[in-house]
């Protein structure tokens, strides 16, 4: 056996490693100092998350997990000091960098990546587990959805019977997982007329997780989330513990909702657009209310949300404003989509697309999301990143006219000719993937438009 | 003209985004007048061999191909026919491993395929992920490239007297080492290639399309140039991407 190193040690390691990432001009430092003391010593987290005084939470889920942990963060923030991923740093290496550098913490809440859940929810420990969704995402990465979807079998198997698990009802592979378990939360959507009678295209999990069956939707309200049933079998949406109702969308700016559980309804205005984010406020709320928030706390928190870091996020630019909506996979992309025109669609959109390990080295789910609804509205679009002659092809055969596609891959200049051509005063949409999206913000950090995340994470 | 697209299973095999392949056979056949019209044939239909110029078959996750194993197994003797008549078809990835003959399991056990051509494809324990390019000549005197993504773990084998579609460039191809992709024979093509395929090799997309008119008119036609310079940059991009981080066949 390897001789361990004292837990001080590897720390103070570790922390130098930080600030050597920082001044060196590579970032945040919000993994590297985790990736050394994981190497220095492998028993690291565990050890410290184990000395937190009022345990850990987690956050899962293809789509959300960021908005969730910081929606989160935000109901508790006030009364308890938190060690939270903030940046989105969501692998072991990242756990590690928070608990390291979050002195008097009293509560870990960590979004925690859908591949890496199983060996950070080992570590932990933790006292709930708040899983929301299953998406296709990143095949050449993650794998098959089912080898996910079977890795949280494993860990809702694996957790202590005293931790609860938090689970979205409306996924039918997640809400399956708190099946016969006695500490469970179940929450979902439950206002049909927000959502639709059928299935978007390439939706996953349209299969009976029993007996394979296709399910019968009466109500989809994001990709394969809604209110399903097996003809075959009778596999159904389990009962909601919490739910929303009487969804009312205000533009681009907001949405309104009942939330609604056994001990009655909390009208709540959220400052953040589109249905997928009321799926992230309710589960924000159902986990919150498992940590000890109190039903104002949830509300109060809920309406001074900002957005996640480069989610949802307005940034200032003279007398312009950008506003960059970060998309990952189809049905992230589907749902800003269909904000985006139910919300006052743009006439103009600088579209990037990377293939970084990060983005998924394959770029054919591009071809999944449903862009037309946007297309069909935009005059004109510029698309960037590495990737940027693929999302032209996207445009070309989804019917958008050839003259209207600029293909600048350069991320600054494709920003810069976006801003060119926003009117005086208007804002320019800018669809990221994530390394595209964290170039983007190096990019208005370098031009003091905004704080660096490191900063503003702090 | 009418050019009749049989889309097979449409609803359980679209994992590589193949809707994109329908795009741009539609967007290409509408440029040159011609009509697209794609028919879903999935679990339980009829497959009617005589009513089809063109046959599409794409890749599914792993559960759903089982669940499509069994049916177009079924439909066998159909597709088959309509080889034999000159049908042309595209099947890519898991539709590629169900026309072969037959896909070995971890376990040993062999779950038969439509047969229509002559490969077999083995449970391999390693998957061959990543950018691929190739090197093909399906008309004399006129090579081509294809640049597209690789995902899959099962290792294909090519029977005596199978045509590879292309030879490997950068990347696994069929089985990881012997550096051939793909299956062609006559108006048939199998591939492992997805990204999806045709946007960026808009060549093989008029082939198939070529291919299909012949079939309903008894003559191949030779098309005019289309203006493809978006579709140039996006191949020039992707076989960039091959020839750099491509997967390494052991040859």
């Amino acid at each position: 056996m390897r001789p361990r190193l004292p837990l001080a040690a590897g720390m103070a390691a570790a922390r130098v490693a930080g600030r050597v990432s920082r001044l060196a001009g590579a970032g945040g430092g919000t993994t590297l100092p985790g990736k050394l003391l994981n190497v220095l010593d492998p028993t690291a987290v565990r050890r410290l998350a184990s000395r937190l005084p009022r345990g850990s939470a987690i956050v899962s889920a293809t789509n959300g997990k960021t908005t969730t942990a910081a929606m989160v963060a935000e109901i508790l923030s006030p009364k308890v000091k938190l060690a939270h991923n903030r940046a989105g740093a969501n692998l072991l290496s990242g756990i590690a960098s928070t608990l390291l550098s979050s002195n008097g913490a009293e509560l870990g809440l960590f979004e925690v990546d859908e591949a890496a859940l199983p060996d950070v929810a080992r570590r932990v420990r933790p006292q709930a587990i708040c899983l929301g969704n299953l998406f296709r995402d990143q095949l050449d990465r993650y794998g098959e959805l089912e080898l996910v979807a079977e890795r949280w079998r494993g860990v809702a198997r694996d957790l202590d019977p005293a931790s609860v698990l938090v689970v979205n009802g409306d996924d039918p592979q997640v809400g399956d997982l708190a099946r016969e378990r006695e500490r469970a939360v179940v929450f979902g959507l439950d206002d049909p007329a927000c959502g639709s009678p059928t299935l978007q295209h390439a939706a996953d999990s349209k299969w009976c997780v029993r007996c394979g069956t296709p399910y019968d939707y009466s109500v989809a309200y994001v990709g394969h989330l809604g209110d399903y049933r097996c003809p075959g079998c009778g596999h159904a949406r389990p009962a909601l513990d919490l739910a929303a109702r009487a969804v009312e969308p205000h533009g681009l700016e907001a949405v309104s909702f009942d939330l609604v559980d056994s001990e009655g309804s909390l009208r709540v205005r959220l400052p953040l657009p589109g249905l997928y984010n009321v799926y992230n406020a309710v589960a924000a709320a159902a986990l919150a209310g498992v940590l000890g928030a109190s039903r104002e706390q949830i509300r109060s928190g809920l309406e001074r949300f900002d957005a996640a870091f480069g989610r949802f996020e307005r940034i200032r630019v003279g007398d312009e404003s950008v506003l960059i909506l970060l998309v990952k996979n189809p049905a992230g992309a589907n749902e800003v989509v269909r904000t985006l025109v139910a919300g006052g669609p743009p006439r103009l959109a600088v579209i990037a697309l990377n293939d970084a390990i990060a983005d998924g080295r394959d770029v054919s789910w591009i071809w999944d999301v449903d862009f037309e609804p946007l297309l069909e509205r935009l005059d004109r679009v510029v698309v960037s990143g590495g990737r940027a002659a693929e999302l032209a092809l996207r445009c070309k055969y989804g019917g958008f006219p050839e003259t209207g596609i600029e293909v600048v891959p350069e991320l600054d200049r494709a920003l810069d000719r976006g801003l060119e051509l926003t009117p005086p005063g208007g804002e320019l949409v800018v669809l990221p993937t994530y390394t595209a999206m964290l170039s983007l913000r190096g990019i208005a950090t370098d031009r003091g438009w905004v704080k660096p995340y490191w900063e503003r994470a702090a | 003209m009418r050019i009749r697209v049989g889309h097979l299973y449409p609803d359980y095999l679209n994992i590589y985004a193949d809707r994109g392949n329908i795009a741009v056979l539609s967007q290409r056949a509408a440029w040159r007048g011609h009509d697209l019209g794609v028919e879903s044939i999935s679990m339980g239909d009829r497959l009617d061999p005589a009513s089809h110029d063109l046959l599409y078959v794409g890749g599914g996750q792993d559960r759903e191909q089982a669940l499509v194993a069994r049916d177009i197994a079924g439909k066998g003797e159909e597709l088959r026919e309509a080889a034999a008549s000159g049908v042309a078809m595209l099947a890519v990835c898991g539709g590629y491993q169900l026309l072969g003959r037959f896909y070995r399991e971890r376990s040993g056990v062999e779950l038969p395929g439509a047969g229509v051509l002559p490969l077999h494809t083995v449970w391999g324990d390693r998957r061959m992920i990543g950018d691929v390019l190739l090197a093909c000549e399906l008309e004399p005197g006129e090579p081509r490239t294809l640049a597209g993504f690789e995902n899959h773990a099962g290792r294909t084998i090519l029977e005596d007297g199978a045509k590879p579609l292309g030879h490997v460039v950068a990347g696994y191809g069929n089985d990881g080492s012997s550096g051939s992709e793909g299956c062609w024979a006559g108006r048939i093509v199998g591939t492992y290639l997805h990204g999806p395929l045709l946007p960026r090799n808009p060549w093989l997309a008029d082939w198939l399309l070529a291919q299909a008119i012949g079939h309903q008119t008894g003559e191949t036609p030779t098309f005019e140039p289309l203006e493809d310079s978006l579709e140039g940059l996006a191949h020039s991009v992707s076989a960039a991407r091959a020839r750099a981080r491509g997967g390494k066949a052991a040859r």
